[in-house]
C-alpha cells in the first residue's frame, strides 16, 4: 500500500522485464506479478492481465480471477491521496460508523478533498485496535483519528509532496 | 552519555512517535527506534537512559513541543518514572515480549544481548527428535484460532519425506516448508504485528527452530498488506539474519540450511484459513481447500508444510531456552504458558498484556484497561475476534484459557478482547458479522455463501420489528446450519457473535 503522487505510464517492455524476472524468482508467481504491477502503475490495467497471462502460461481468466478475488487489487487509477478508515469492531466500539459519516460530509462539501482522496473504501483493521478510530492516509497509519486530524494529514501530505509507506521521516 | 527510545512500532507512529523522534535528533541526541511496550495509550512514550542498557525513566504522550521547549524532566506531568516498574508492565509475565520495546529490532548484537539465540542454540545441540518432544512437552498450542498442539503437528510434517515442488519433475530438489501465518486478520489483534516490528529475530529463530526439528529448508512469512511498518522490518532482519549466518546454506555455521521469504497477502480476511493461504501463497484465489490431505502432508505447492500463527512459533525459541517444563508449570489445564491478550475497542488502557493461561477476563479489562475509554459502563466485550461471542459483563470472571472459554460458549482465538461500552447496539453489531461473512467468503459452500447474505436480511426484518417470533426462529434456524454445514471456520463460528448477541442483548433486536 504505497502511495506515489505520479505513477508512470503503462510500459509493457518495462513491464516484461520486470516480470520476467520476477517469475524466475519466484514459485507461484500470478498474484506476485499483480501486485508488481500494482506497485509500479498504481493499478492493474488490461494489458498487465494479458502480459502477466502470458508470461506465467495461464489462461487470462486465471489472471482475471485472481486479480478480482483480492480486495487491494484495483483495475482503475488510484486517487492521489487514498484515504481509508477502519469499519472493524474495535474501531466501531470508539465511534468509528459516526467518524465514517463525518468524513463523507466532509468531502461531499469540499470538492477538491474529495478529488484528491477518492471514496473511502472502508478497510477491515488497521492493527491499531487500541487507539482507534483507525485510518491510512497516503500509506500512513493514524490512531484516534477525528475529521480534523485526517483532514489536516492530507493537507500535510498535499503540501509536502507524497510521502511513501509510514510516517514523516 | 544520554540514550532516548522512541518506537518506531506502526501504533506509536500513529501518534506521532517519528516526529518525536526527528525532533531530538536534529538536537544532537541520540535515538534508538525500538518497538512498543505496548502501554499504547501512553503513545508516543518516550524513554531515556544514562548508557544503553541502563534502567529506562519515560514520558507518555510526548509532542514535538516538549523535546524542543527541553520540558522532558522529572516535573514534567507525564513523567512516569523508571517505566519497568510501572504495574501494567511489572504485572505482566512476559516470555514471548520479553524483548518487545527494548532492543532496536534490526540489532543482531541488541537481540543477542537480551538472550536472543539461545533458543536455536540450545535445539541445535540436541537431536531433532528431542526439539520435538520439548515442544510435546510444553504443552504448547496454536495461537492463531484453533489451538492445535504445535508438537502433534511438527512430529507429522516430521514423519513425512521432502517432496518436490508441485509440478516440478520427481527428481528435482525436495523441500518442506515452514510457512507462518501473519494475516492476523481479526480485527482487536495486533499482537503479531507487535511482535514482528518490535522483535523480529524472534520469529526467524522459531521458524529455524520448527525448521530443524521437522527437516525443513524452506520458510514462507504470510504477512497481511495493512502492516508496511512490519513488512520493512521484517525484510530488514530477514537480510541481517543472513548476513548474521543465522539463515542461509548454513545456520550458525552447521550444514543445516533454511532460508525465509515474506510474501504479502492483497486484502481477503478468508486467507488468514490456513488452506486459503496456501492458495494465495500459490498465487490463486484464497479458496479453502477441503481436507484431507493436512497441510502437514500436502502443503505449500504440495510438499509437507507447518503452518503456524506468528506467537505460536516467537513462543519456540524461550521453549527451548528456558526449559519445557518451565513454560508447561505456567497457566491451567491443557492451555499451558502465557497467552499475549490484546485489550483493544473502547479501553482506557489498551494494550499488550502477556500473561499464563488463567488470568480473568475482568482483571484484564478492569485492572489493566481501566475500564471503558468514554468512562461509561461496559456492555459487551467481544472475545477471540470477529468470529468469537459477544460476553455481558456478569460474565468477565471467565479465566481465560481454552476449556474455561469453550465452557462458556465463547473462544479464545487470537486473544483479542474489544470493549463495547452501553451505546453499541448488539443487533447492529449481529449484522456487521453476517455482512463481514457475506463480504468475506471464498464463495465454496453454500450455507456460508448464501447464508450470510440471508442473515443480513432476516436481521433487518428483525430490527424493523416485522414477525419477530419467525425471525428469530429462522435467525436461529440459519445459524445451525452455518455451523454444522460449513467447510471452514468462517461461515461456522459467523453464528458465535450473531447469536451471542441475541441471547444476551435481546432487547436490541426489538
Ligand atoms: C476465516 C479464518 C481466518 C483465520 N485467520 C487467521 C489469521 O489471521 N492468523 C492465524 O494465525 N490464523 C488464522 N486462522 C487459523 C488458521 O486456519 C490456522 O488454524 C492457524 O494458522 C494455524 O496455526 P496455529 O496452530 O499456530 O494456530 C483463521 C481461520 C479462519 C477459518
Ligand atoms: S465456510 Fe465460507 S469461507 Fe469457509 S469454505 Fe465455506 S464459503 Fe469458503
Ligand atoms: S479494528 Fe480498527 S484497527 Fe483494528
Amino acid at each position: 500500500m504505497i502511495s506515489r503522487s505520479a505513477f508512470p505510464q503503462w510500459n509493457e517492455s518495462d513491464a516484461r522485464a520486470r516480470l520476467t524476472s520476477l517469475i524466475r524468482e519466484h514459485d507461484g508467481p500470478v498474484l506476485l506479478c499483480l501486485q508488481d504491477v500494482q506497485m509500479v502503475y498504481g493499478f492493474v490495467p488490461t494489458a498487465a492481465v494479458e502480459l502477466i497471462a502470458e508470461l506465467c502460461n495461464v489462461s487470462r481468466a486465471d489472471v482475471t480471477g485472481v486479480l478480482t478475488f483480492y480486495a487491494d487489487l484495483r483495475t482503475t487509477p488510484p486517487p492521489a491521496i487514498p484515504v481509508r478508515l477502519c469499519a472493524a469492531e474495535a474501531c466501531q466500539a470508539v465511534g468509528g460508523r459516526a467518524l465514517a459519516q463525518a468524513w463523507q460530509q466532509a468531502c461531499d462539501q469540499d470538492d477538491q478533498l474529495a478529488v484528491d482522496t477518492g471514496v473511502d473504501e472502508p478497510i477491515f483493521c488497521l492493527g491499531n485496535c487500541a487507539l482507534g478510530p483507525a485510518a491510512m492516509v497516503g500509506g500512513q497509519l493514524m490512531g484516534r483519528a477525528t475529521v480534523m486530524s485526517l483532514k489536516e494529514r492530507v493537507a500535510g501530505i498535499r503540501d509536502g509532496g507524497r510521502s511513501s509507506v509510514g510516517g514523516e521521516s | 552519555m544520554t540514550v532516548w527510545f522512541v518506537p518506531r512500532d506502526a501504533a506509536a507512529k500513529s501518534m506521532g512517535a517519528d516526529g518525536i523522534a526527528s525532533a531530538l535528533l536534529a538536537r544532537g541526541e541520540e535515538v534508538i527506534r525500538t518497538g512498543s511496550r505496548g502501554m499504547l495509550w501512553l503513545e508516543p512514550l518516550v524513554e531515556c537512559a544514562s548508557e544503553r542498557n541502563g534502567s529506562r525513566v519515560g514520558w507518555s504522550n510526548v509532542t514535538v513541543a516538549d523535546v524542543n521547549e527541553d520540558r522532558l524532566d522529572t516535573d514534567h506531568p507525564a513523567y512516569l518514572g523508571e517505566v519497568d516498574l510501572l504495574t501494567y508492565l511489572s504485572r505482566q509475565q512476559r516470555w514471548i515480549y520479553e524483548r518487545v520495546g527494548i532492543i532496536d529490532p534490526l540489532d543482531p548484537q541488541d537481540f543477542q544481548h537480551h538472550g536472543g539465540l539461545a533458543g536455536l542454540k540450545a535445539a541445535m545441540a540436541m537431536a531433532p527428535a528431542d526439539v520435538l518432544e520439548a515442544v510435546k512437552t510444553s504443552g504448547l498450542r496454536g495461537r492463531g484460532g484453533a489451538g492445535f498442539p504445535a508438537g502433534i503437528k511438527w512430529q507429522t510434517v516430521a514423519d513425512q519425506e521432502p517432496q518436490p515442488l508441485r509440478g516440478q519433475p520427481s527428481r528435482a530438489t525436495r523441500h518442506k516448508f515452514i510457512c507462518v501465518n501473519a494475516d492476523e486478520g481479526d480485527s482487536g489483534t495486533f499482537a503479531d504485528r507487535m511482535l514482528m516490528e518490535g522483535d523480529p529475530f524472534s520469529l526467524l529463530e522459531g521458524m529455524a527452530i520448527a525448521a530443524y526439528a521437522v527437516g525443513a529448508d524452506r520458510g514462507m512469512i504470510y504477512l497481511r498488506s495493512e502492516y508496511p511498518e512490519a513488512w520493512d522490518i521484517l525484510c530488514g532482519a530477514i537480510e541481517a539474519a543472513r548476513s548474521e549466518g543465522w539463515l542461509g546454506e548454513s545456520v550458525l555455521g552447521s550444514n543445516f540450511a533454511f532460508d525465509v521469504e515474506v510474501r504479502l497477502g492483497a486484502g481477503s480476511y478468508v486467507c488468514g484459513e490456513e488452506t486459503a493461504m496456501l492458495e494465495s501463497l500459490e498465487g490463486r484465489r484464497g479458496m479453502v481447500r477441503a481436507k484431507p490431505p493436512l497441510p502437514a502432508i500436502k502443503g505449500l505447492f504440495g510438499v509437507p508444510t507447518v503452518i503456524n500463527n506468528v506467537l505460536t512459533i516467537a513462543s519456540v525459541p524461550g521453549i527451548l531456552a528456558r526449559g519445557a517444563e518451565a513454560y508447561a508449570a505456567l497457566g491451567c489445564e491443557r492451555s499451558r504458558g502465557t497467552q499475549v491478550f490484546q485489550l483493544a475497542g473502547n479501553i482506557a488502557q489498551g494494550g499488550i498484556v502477556e500473561m499464563a493461561f488463567g488470568v480473568s477476563a475482568r482483571e484484564l479489562v478492569e485492572d489493566f484497561g481501566g475500564g471503558t475509554l468514554s468512562g461509561r459502563p461496559v456492555k459487551a466485550v467481544q472475545i477471540g475476534g470477529p468470529l468469537g461471542a459477544y460476553i455481558p459483563p456478569d460474565q468477565l470472571d471467565v479465566p481465560m484459557a481454552y476449556e474455561a472459554l469453550a465452557d462458556a460458549g465463547a473462544m479464545l482465538g487470537h486473544g483479542g478482547l474489544v470493549v463495547f461500552d452501553d451505546s453499541a447496539d448488539m443487533a447492529e453489531q449481529a449484522r456487521f458479522a453476517m455482512e463481514c461473512c457475506a463480504e468475506e467468503s471464498c464463495g465454496k459452500c453454500t450455507p456460508c455463501r448464501i447464508g450470510a447474505v440471508r442473515g443480513v436480511e432476516v436481521i433487518d426484518r428483525l430490527r424493523q420489528g416485522d414477525n419477530i417470533e419467525t425471525q428469530t426462529l429462522l435467525l436461529r434456524d440459519l445459524c445451525d446450519v452455518m455451523k454444522q454445514g460449513s467447510l471452514c471456520a468462517m461461515g461456522g463460528l459467523t453464528p458465535n457473535p450473531v447469536l451471542s448477541a441475541l441471547d444476551h442483548f435481546a432487547e436490541d433486536f426489538r
